[in-house]
């Protein structure tokens, strides 16, 4: 991870890794703002992660 | 920040350590029903790929002995040094979407959950269907491993509960139960699956479509309350209870509870930490008309913390978040951003010699352990156009990637071929290091010796290295061939066209503006406010006329916000980021064109109400009597005595879920229920009847079924083998329905009859010709994808937000709206599209212009045009070329080539494969 050039603006931090929090994180930068994306776990994916597929076309959910 | 105890630069995710690690671990991501290690990965595509050690069970780190791994690990990736880390950050906006937690174990005792094994929680059941689960997707009983016979789901297991404190309805349960239930019935078609459930809340776009599948692949669905679930011999014996007061039991071998999605465990910490305010049950409080604000400013909610919530709707709902947050500090947009540079490209002409360098890499032993990497290598010693050829341990780490600079510089080297893994996950990579070396990224070629030789292949080790050889020739054969493709991007013009004048595109028009983007909205009425303008109040309390006020002043005195009223779409041209539109607007007799220029679409123009002429096989004639949900509400509202009705029975359904519409609109329960509760707050002695089939008052608005039942509507469901039946005469209106408590047919003569009518689409297939854009077969648009791009359409720089894309409440339809705005301004504030340079080209001297590829592109992206001499021919837009293909496969005289797979190269390819 790079660190931001300019700290005090331009800046956003999302809390949560799971699917909500990485499309905010990846909507922000395509944006033009720099994200800090804090998850608790080692990974993230959150509880999407764990699903085998999903509702209702029976896609695989990773 | 925690440690990984492994430094992220230098693990390659190989999974050697895990093997050797000798101390055993409860593996939590599949829901403790498999074993781990203290250093692990939870799952092989986890980001980052860097394996962790968990300090609370790793020898060395809670003992001091062992280390085995550090020994183990081959690119000495271990590194016990590390220590926790603070951060200081100074940010400009917060997004919180810390996601939902668990429903307490205690709940779930009464199932005996924790007692046998065999009761498991939906997403311990999840696991066991999942190929990476433990049982690697066999469905077997936890208690002695055999196969199940019969499987039962419980629904509202935590949720519209009160004995756990959970009144609201979890939204995502009836859906994952379905889910669950066919695919554990495509595992053993044999299975018996029985749903127990209150409601089938299978609201959202398509999902009624799915539980009707589920029921023709022979899953039962009973609607009852289960009492309890009991060891019973090998078996559990589940007791139930239904509407017609009988008591019975059935055994199972299998009891999965769907459990509701509680508040996360941190969220009153979260909410001190950030300072802002919690709902009743701890999940984040927001307001109707503004959904992702929390009560602190500069910090919004998304997904499942704002409130329980599938995944289409929490992706939608970052989306509007990002785009809220972008807009709040517009100012500093592009501030703080990253831009990464690379050296000036060389040039690799046509007529230059080829000069390739082959690396074979050994992916740990992923690779190595079944195909001889080193014969492999050996192997292109001497083929044409090869001057350089290695074996790399991990060809993906990042010494690795410094190594391949080097020597695409010490043999200037033209093209590469790497034999490792699969494109899909390591081509980016690869083709970054080429930009780094001064090549173009597209003189690169894969070739997949893991997946498609030593994996698959594992018991044949000659055979695979021989496969491994024969694709090497191949891809070496395909990189002779291969040519540097441009990088381009088309301008962008930064303004922004909103089709409708609704919530939606209102909504939708001041998040554009608000981060600095010139927006029109196109409103074919003359007033602005659409479907909201005939709501008077909503179910949390909100007086609809205020709010709605409120915002077409902001949007009308917003000076980037142009409002043309009266005014339609009629003509489109160019594409993504050049868009040029005729508008016409008729004012009387006198109609007016206007030409405008713009980079993005936003398509918000609404539905509106059915009218249904049948109603349950019963012909209907709107009156003061008979009236739907929407007539009663302006009574109910308006000013005067008597406002309320002396007696109401509400149907609900009428001409939605199959009897003359086939889907379910979302809104009609909630919107009988907020009726219901304003007549029995003008007359408590108001008689209300609902008669219904499936009550779904999702999410919060479960609080407020509650309450009307409490003060006493009376909900009575019906089945369509059942129908209600009416009719009326001068002003009587008959009612006459079966009462499953009373076990037979009740008749009564309302004061009114209101009907709960459903939302159609209006207007979308004139759009969907113009724009090129599709709908479903309920003339809904249909997004690009369901749940990862809900609000953009499958043509670049086209979004949907509102009634246009399904009926849902208002709350929805504004994040809808934000999100559809936030997305198109991605666009417009970059000023460009990058195209990929992977796409089709025309070659016009062999095209004959017959426009097969113009009809067959799912895109919109090639398109006929004349030439100076006036002939037909085929052009792509390259803007919006998603590179699939269908064209040039298609084209009857070969005029159509794809970048990186031309004829010459997929042909040279052929040729090695046969050429040994």
């Amino acid at each position: 991870m790079g660190q931001a050039k300019d700290k005090k603006s331009g800046t956003v931090m999302v809390v949560g890794g799971g699917i909500a929090g990485v499309q905010a994180a990846l909507d922000l930068t395509e944006l033009g703002y720099y994200v800090y994306l804090v998850e608790k776990s080692a990974a993230i994916g959150g509880a999407m992660a764990q699903l085998d597929k999903t509702f209702p076309t029976n896609d695989c959910s990773l | 920040m925690r440690p990984r105890y492994i430094d992220a630069d230098k693990c390659t995710a190989c999974g050697l350590c895990t093997k050797y690690c000798p101390r055993h671990l409860v593996d939590q991501y599949n829901e403790g029903l498999a074993i781990t290690r203290p250093i692990h990965i939870d799952y092989a595509q986890a980001v980052p790929a860097t394996y962790f050690i968990d300090p609370e069970a790793c020898l060395y780190l809670k003992h001091g002995t062992c280390q085995i791994c550090v020994c183990t690990c081959q690119s000495k990736a271990i590194d016990f040094s590390q220590k926790p880390e603070e951060k200081e950050l100074h940010i400009g906006a917060v997004i919180m979407a810390p996601g939902f937690g668990r429903v307490p174990d205690a709940t779930l005792a009464k199932y005996s959950y924790g007692q046998h094994p065999d009761v498991m929680t939906s997403l311990e059941f999840e696991r066991l269907l999942c190929a990476s689960g433990p049982f690697e997707g066999e469905v077997k009983c936890l208690s002695d491993r055999r196969h199940p016979k019969r499987i039962a789901f419980i629904q509202c297991v935590g949720s519209r509960d009160l004995g756990c404190n959970n009144g609201y309805c979890s939204s995502v349960c009836c859906m994952y139960a379905i889910k669950e239930a066919m695919v554990a019935k495509e595992h053993d078609p044999e299975v018996e699956i029985t749903i127990y459930y209150m409601d089938m809340r299978t609201q959202g776009k398509g999902f009624d479509a799915a539980q009707k599948k589920a029921e023709s692949m022979g899953i039962k669905f009973v609607r009852a309350r289960v009492a309890d679930v009991m060891p019973w011999d090998k078996n559990l014996k589940l007791t139930y209870s239904t509407m017609d007061g009988k008591h019975s039991f059935e055994p199972y071998d299998i009891v999965v509870l769907s459990v509701g999605l509680d508040a996360p465990a941190d969220a009153k910490n979260l909410g001190e930490i950030a300072g802002f305010a919690l709902n009743e049950y701890d999940f984040c409080k927001t307001e109707t008309f503004a959904p992702l604000l929390t009560t602190k400013p500069g910090v919004f909610v998304a997904g499942a913390f704002q409130g329980p919530k599938d995944i289409p709707e929490s992706v939608t709902q970052s989306s509007a978040a990002a785009g809220l947050a972008a807009g709040l500090i517009v100012k500093d947009r592009g501030k703080a951003l990253v831009h990464k540079t690379y050296p000036k490209e060389q040039k690799t002409g046509t007529d230059e010699e080829v000069r390739i360098g082959v690396f074979v890499c050994h992916c740990g032993i992923n690779i190595s352990s079944v195909v001889d990497v080193a014969s492999v290598e050996q192997y292109t010693e001497g083929m044409e156009g090869v001057v350089y050829h290695a074996q790399s341990l991990y060809s993906c780490s990042q010494d690795a990637q410094e190594v391949l600079k080097a020597k695409i510089k010490e043999h200037n080297l033209n093209r590469v071929v790497i034999a490792a893994c699969s494109p899909r996950t390591h081509e980016p990579l690869f083709q970054e290091t080429l930009k780094d070396a001064g090549l173009n990224r597209c003189l690169f070629e894969m070739v997949n010796i893991r997946d498609h030789c030593s994996w698959v292949h594992a018991n044949e080790p000659a055979a695979a290295t021989q496969k491994s050889m024969d694709l090497v020739r191949m891809g070496i054969a395909k990189a002779r061939h291969i040519q540097p493709l441009p990088e381009q991007t088309v301008p962008v013009t930064a303004k922004a066209l909103v089709l409708g004048g609704g919530v939606a595109g209102l909504t939708a028009a001041l998040t554009l503006a608000e981060q600095g983007f010139h927006t029109t909205v196109v409103e074919k009425e003359d007033t602005l406010g659409g479907h909201l303008q005939h709501l008077s109040f909503t179910l949390q309390g909100d007086t609809v006329s205020t709010v709605l006020g409120n915002l077409t002043d902001t949007v009308k005195k917003n000076k980037k916000i142009e409002v043309l009223t009266n005014t339609e779409l009629t003509q489109v041209n160019g594409f993504v980021g050049n868009f040029s539109s005729v508008l016409t607007t008729t004012k009387g007799k006198k109609t007016t064109e206007t030409t405008i220029d713009h980079g993005v679409i936003i398509i918000a123009t609404g539905g509106r109400e059915h009218r249904p002429e049948v109603v349950l096989g019963n012909p209907v004639e709107y009156s003061e009597a008979i009236v739907t949900q929407r007539e009663l509400e302006k009574r109910l509202s308006g000013k005067g005595k008597n406002l309320a009705p002396k007696s109401v029975v509400m149907v609900q359904c009428a001409g939605s879920r199959g009897d003359d519409l086939n889907y379910c609109s979302k809104v009609c329960c909630n919107h009988a229920v907020k009726n219901a509760l304003k007549i029995k707050a003008l007359d408590p002695a108001s008689q209300v009847i609902v008669l219904y089939r499936d009550m779904r008052t999702y999410g919060f608005a479960e609080d407020s079924y509650r309450q009307a039942r409490e003060q006493g509507v009376v909900f009575i469901p019906y089945t369509m083998d059942n129908k209600p039946k009416f009719k009326s005469s001068g002003k009587k209106t008959s009612v006459t329905f079966y009462d499953p408590i009373l076990r037979d047919e009740v008749t009564m003569n309302p004061e009114v009859l209101a009907l709960s009518v459903g939302i159609v689409a209006e207007g979308t297939e004139e759009i969907s010709k113009l724009l090129k854009v599709p709908v479903n077969e309920d003339k809904f648009f249909l997004e690009a994808h369901v749940k990862l791009r809900p609000v953009e359409l499958p043509v670049s720089g086209v979004y949907v937000c509102g009634l246009a894309h399904s009926p849902k409440p208002v709350e929805e339809i504004i994040v809808q709206a934000q999100a559809a705005a936030a997305k198109a301004s991605i666009p417009l504030c970059k000023g460009f599209v990058s195209v990929e340079p992977t796409i089709s080209c025309v070659d016009k001297e062999t095209c004959i212009g017959c426009g097969l590829c113009e009809s067959l592109c799912p895109y919109q992206s090639i398109r006929i045009t004349k030439d100076e001499n006036g002939k037909r021919k085929a052009e792509t837009i390259t803007a919006s070329c998603k590179g699939c293909g269908i064209c040039a496969s298609h084209c009857p005289v070969f005029a159509i080539s794809m970048g990186g797979f031309t004829d010459e190269q997929i042909n040279a390819q052929i040729t090695a494969f046969g050429a040994k």
